[in-house]
C-alpha cells in the first residue's frame, strides 16, 4: 500500500502518485465540513501539537479545524508566551514534546529545514506548516485541489506564480507539485525577487505581467511582504502595483477563462486589485475551504489511515 | 635533552630542496642531524623502522581557530595543538577572533605562553588588524609582532573599509608581515548561509553569491599593488577568485592565497538535507569552482592548503541551518582528505601536496619549518599512505566534532610527529 512516510516536509520528495493520493483522499473529507455535525472519529485518541514559531492565522486555524473534525486532541503552542521565547532550542522543544508522548506535530518555523530537523529527531509524525523560505506543502496541495476542482485536471495546464518567488515557500511547493502533476509552470515578478537558477527547475520566467496573463490558465498571486520594500528589493508598493499588479484591465486582455488564486493574506491594491480578488475569476475562498479537507487528508494518511477507507472513516472506524 | 632518533628507511620528501629519496633521517639535539643511506645510530639513539612510510617536514597550517580565550569549551590552545600534531602539523597560526580579541601584545603573549605550556605543535598567534576587530582603528602591529605575532587579520570578518585595508597593508610593511583578509563584501553577504545557486534556491536558504568574495579579492589585489604590501587571501572558494589572483601574480603583486581541504573536495550539494556540517564561510561552492581551485593549486596561483579549523560545540551545530554557526574542524582530517582526493585523484604528486601543506605555507608566513635540510629545526611528520581508514569524529583529539568528513574512507594517516626533535604524536 502506498503511504506518505512518517512526515510531510515538502512536495519535492513526494512522487506524483503520493500527491494524487492526498488529493483523492481529500475528496471524501470535503463533505464532512458541510454537515451540521462536523466531526468524524478517525483520529480519536490521537494527540496533536500545533507548534507555531511564526505568527499564522489562516493556516493554524485550518489545521486546528482539520484536527478537531477528525476528533484528535490538540494543543496549540505559539512562540510568544512559551519556553521558545525564553531561548529554548528547537532540539529541546522537540525532546520535551516527545517526552509527553504526542502523536503528531504541525510545525511552522522561520528557518528553512526546521520541519525536517524536527522530523529527524522525534518519532512522532511531523507536518510542515511552512518552514522559512523552503516549503509549505499543505498550501500547495490545497492549491492543486482547487485547480483540479476548477479545471477538472492539472496536467497540461499553464500555471503562473506571480510576485516574490525568492522568499516564498508557497512558490517552491507549488513548483514541485505542479511540475510533478504535469502542469507547465511560469513565474513572474521583478528579477530582484527571483531565486538563482529557477529556470533550471523547468520553470518559465516572465518579466512582464502582461505576458504572463496572456500565457496562463491560472495565476497564483503571492502576497508581497511589505518588508521587501524596506529591504530595497522594490522601490515602492505603488510602483509594484503599477508594474506587476493583477488588475481587471490586464485580465481583460486574456483570451482564456483565467483562474485567479491567492494564498492569503492579500494586500488589496498591491499585488492584486480588489475587483479581481472579489470577481468571477477568483477561487480564493475555495482555496480556504479546500485547505481544511487537504489537512484532514494529510493528518489521516500520516496517522496510518487507509486511503480506500477514508470514505468509511467519515462514518465510524478510526485511523488504525 | 631527548635521545637521538634515527628514522630508518623511509621515503624522505623535502619540497624545499626537491628531495624525494629513500633514506635515513637522524634527529639530534632538536635538529635534523643527517640524511642519507645507511646512517649509523649514535649511542643511546632510538631507532625506528619507517620503511614504506613518508618522512616529511611537519605540516604547517596558517589558518586555525583555537577559541582560547573565550570559548574553551570548544577548543583550547592545548587541545588544538594536540589535534594539530595528530594531523601531522608541527606549526599552526591561530586567528585572533577570540574573546576578548587578540589585538594587543598581552593577548598575543598569552597565546604564545599557552602554546609553550602545551608543548605540542607551535602555535603562532595572528594579531587583529583592527582594535576589537571592529574595523575602525589599527591595532598595534609592532607590539604584537614583538610579542610573537606572525601576521595580522580580522578573520571571521572582512576588513570592510578599503581605507583601513590600505593603511594596514602599508603599515605592515615595516614589520614584514602579511595582512590576511577574509574576503567578503558585507552588503552582498548579509544574512547568507550557503552558496547562492540552484541548491540554495531549492532549499530556500539565503545565498552568498560568488561575487561577494571576488569583489573583495579584486579590491585587496588592487590595494596590495597600490601599497606594495603583502596581502594573504584566506580560504579562497570561487573560480573567479582564482582568475583574479592568477592575473595579479602575473603582474607581480605581492599576494599569497590559501584554500581549505573542504573547498577542494565538497560542493554546495553537501548542504542538502540541511546538514549543518556543510555550513561554513565562505560556503561550499560548485563543481566548477572546485575544479578551478584544484587547478590553481597545481599552478601555484593558490599557494597553500589551510584548514580554517573552526571548532563549535556539538549542540550549536545541532540546530536549524539558519541558526547553526559557520565552520568545521579540519586538523585531523586534512592530510587524509587531501591525499585521497588530490594525490590518489591524480591532481598533485605527493611532494607537491607536501609543498602545499608545509613548505609553501611556512614560506608565505615566514615561519621556520617546511624543510628538512641538515641543521634545520626537526619539525617532522611520518606519514603512512598504505592503508585506508575511516574518519571517526568520536576519536578526534580536538574538543569539537564538527566535521563533514565523518564516516569517510580516506588514505593517508600520520604515524608520528616531531616538534623540535621531540615525539609529540606517535602511533606505533
Amino acid at each position: 500500500m502506498m503511504t506518505l512516510g512518517k512526515d510531510l516536509v515538502g512536495l519535492e520528495h513526494l512522487s506524483p502518485e503520493q500527491i494524487r493520493l492526498i488529493l483523492d483522499t481529500a475528496e471524501p473529507f470535503k463533505e464532512v465540513s458541510e454537515r451540521p455535525i462536523k466531526k468524524v472519529p478517525a483520529l480519536r485518541g490521537k494527540t496533536i501539537v500545533n507548534l507555531f514559531f511564526e505568527a499564522s492565522t489562516r493556516t493554524r486555524i485550518s489545521f486546528e479545524f482539520a484536527e478537531k473534525r477528525l476528533s484528535a486532541d490538540t494543543v496549540n503552542v505559539a512562540a510568544s508566551g512559551s519556553s521558545v521565547s525564553k531561548g529554548e532550542t528547537l532540539v529541546d522543544t522537540a525532546r520535551n514534546l516527545e517526552a509527553m508522548r504526542i502523536d503528531m506535530v504541525v510545525i511552522r518555523h522561520g528557518s528553512s529545514g526546521a520541519a525536517q530537523f524536527l522530523g529527524s529527531r522525534i518519532r512522532s509524525n511531523v507536518i510542515n506548516a511552512g518552514d522559512g523560505k523552503h516549503e509549505h506543502p499543505t498550501q500547495a496541495l490545497l492549491d492543486l485541489l482547487t485547480i483540479r476542482d476548477r479545471h477538472g485536471r492539472i496536467e497540461g495546464l499553464k500555471v503562473c506564480l506571480v510576485g516574490d518567488i525568492l522568499h516564498s515557500r508557497v512558490a517552491r511547493s507549488n513548483i514541485w507539485g505542479l511540475t510533478k502533476l504535469g502542469a507547465e509552470v511560469g513565474v513572474c515578478g521583478p528579477r530582484t525577487l527571483m531565486p538563482r537558477g529557477i529556470e533550471e527547475l523547468g520553470v518559465r520566467m516572465f518579466d512582464r505581467i502582461e505576458a504572463a496573463i496572456e500565457w496562463a490558465d491560472v495565476l497564483n498571486v503571492l502576497r508581497l511582504q511589505l518588508e521587501r520594500m524596506e529591504k530595497g528589493f522594490i522601490p515602492s508598493l505603488r510602483e509594484y502595483y503599477r508594474v506587476f499588479g493583477v488588475t481587471e484591465e490586464r485580465l481583460a486582455q486574456s483570451k482564456r477563462d483565467i483562474t485567479i488564486m491567492h494564498p492569503g493574506p492579500m494586500n488589496r491594491g498591491v499585488e492584486i486589485d480588489s475587483r479581481v480578488a472579489d470577481g468571477p475569476h477568483s477561487v480564493i475562498l475555495d482555496q480556504v475551504t479546500n485547505g481544511v479537507a487537504i489537512r484532514m487528508a494529510v493528518l489521516y494518511l500520516l496517522a496510518g489511515g487507509k486511503p480506500e477507507l477514508a470514505d468509511a472513516a467519515k462514518r465510524s472506524g478510526g485511523a488504525e | 635533552m631527548n635521545r637521538p632518533l634515527l628514522l630508518k628507511g623511509g621515503r624522505v620528501i623535502d619540497p624545499s630542496r626537491d628531495v624525494d629519496q629513500v633514506a635515513d633521517l637522524l634527529v639530534q639535539d632538536g635538529k635534523v642531524a643527517g640524511i642519507g643511506q645507511g646512517l649509523g645510530a649514535p649511542e643511546g639513539a632510538e631507532t625506528r623502522d619507517v620503511k614504506g612510510m613518508i618522512v616529511a617536514p611537519g605540516l604547517v597550517d596558517i589558518h586555525v581557530h583555537f577559541r582560547e580565550p573565550g570559548n574553551e569549551d570548544e577548543e583550547t590552545v592545548a587541545t588544538g595543538a594536540r589535534a594539530a600534531v595528530t594531523g601531522g602539523y608541527t606549526a599552526v597560526c591561530a586567528m585572533p577572533n577570540t574573546d576578548p580579541v587578540t589585538d594587543n601584545q598581552a593577548a598575543v603573549g598569552f597565546i604564545v605562553r599557552q602554546s609553550v605550556r602545551a608543548g605540542l605543535a607551535r602555535v603562532y598567534p595572528i594579531g587583529a588588524v583592527s582594535v576589537g576587530q571592529k574595523g575602525e582603528k589599527l591595532a598595534e602591529f609592532g607590539e604584537m609582532v614583538g610579542a610573537g605575532a606572525v601576521a595580522v587579520s580580522d578573520d571571521g570578518k572582512p576588513v570592510a573599509s578599503s581605507h583601513l585595508m590600505r593603511t594596514a597593508l602599508e603599515y605592515a610593511r615595516t614589520f614584514e608581515i602579511p595582512v590576511a583578509d577574509h574576503c567578503e563584501e558585507p552588503t552582498l553577504f548579509a544574512g547568507g548561509v550557503m552558496h547562492e545557486g540552484l541548491v540554495s534556491s531549492r532549499l530556500g536558504l539565503k545565498g552568498i553569491p560568488a561575487a561577494a568574495e571576488e569583489i573583495m579579492v579584486a579590491r585587496d589585489l588592487l590595494l596590495a599593488e597600490l601599497t606594495g604590501g603583502h596581502v594573504h587571501l584566506c580560504h579562497m572558494s570561487t573560480r573567479g577568485s582564482v582568475e583574479l589572483i592568477r592575473r595579479a601574480k602575473e603582474r607581480r603583486v605581492r599576494v599569497t592565497a590559501e584554500v581549505t581541504p573542504h573547498h577542494l573536495t565538497l560542493t554546495d550539494h553537501a548542504c542538502e538535507g540541511y546538514d549543518t556540517h556543510a555550513k561554513m564561510n565562505p560556503p561550499l561552492r560548485e563543481a566548477a569552482d572546485v575544479a578551478a581551485l584544484r587547478q590553481g593549486l597545481v599552478d601555484g596561483v593558490i599557494d597553500c592548503i589551510a584548514t580554517d579549523h573552526a571548532p563549535h560545540a556539538y549542540d550549536e551545530k545541532d540546530a536549524a541551518f539558519d541558526d547553526a554557526p559557520f565552520g568545521i574542524i579540519g586538523l585531523e582530517t586534512a592530510f587524509g582528505v587531501a591525499y585521497t582526493e588530490l594525490v590518489e585523484g591524480g591532481v598533485l604528486t605527493l611532494p607537491e601536496l607536501i609543498n602545499r601543506m608545509s613548505t609553501a605555507p611556512a614560506r608565505a608566513f615566514h615561519l621556520s619549518g617546511g624543510g628538512l635540510r641538515v641543521g634545520a629545526v626537526a619539525d617532522v611528520c611520518v606519514l603512512d599512505v598504505s592503508k585506508p581508514w575511516t574518519v571517526d569524529p568520536a576519536q578526534f583529539h580536538s574538543k569539537s566534532r564538527n566535521s563533514p568528513f565523518g564516516g569517510r574512507r580516506v588514505t593517508g594517516r600520520v604515524r608520528m610527529t616531531l616538534v623540535a626533535g621531540r615525539i609529540v604524536h606517535d602511533t606505533p
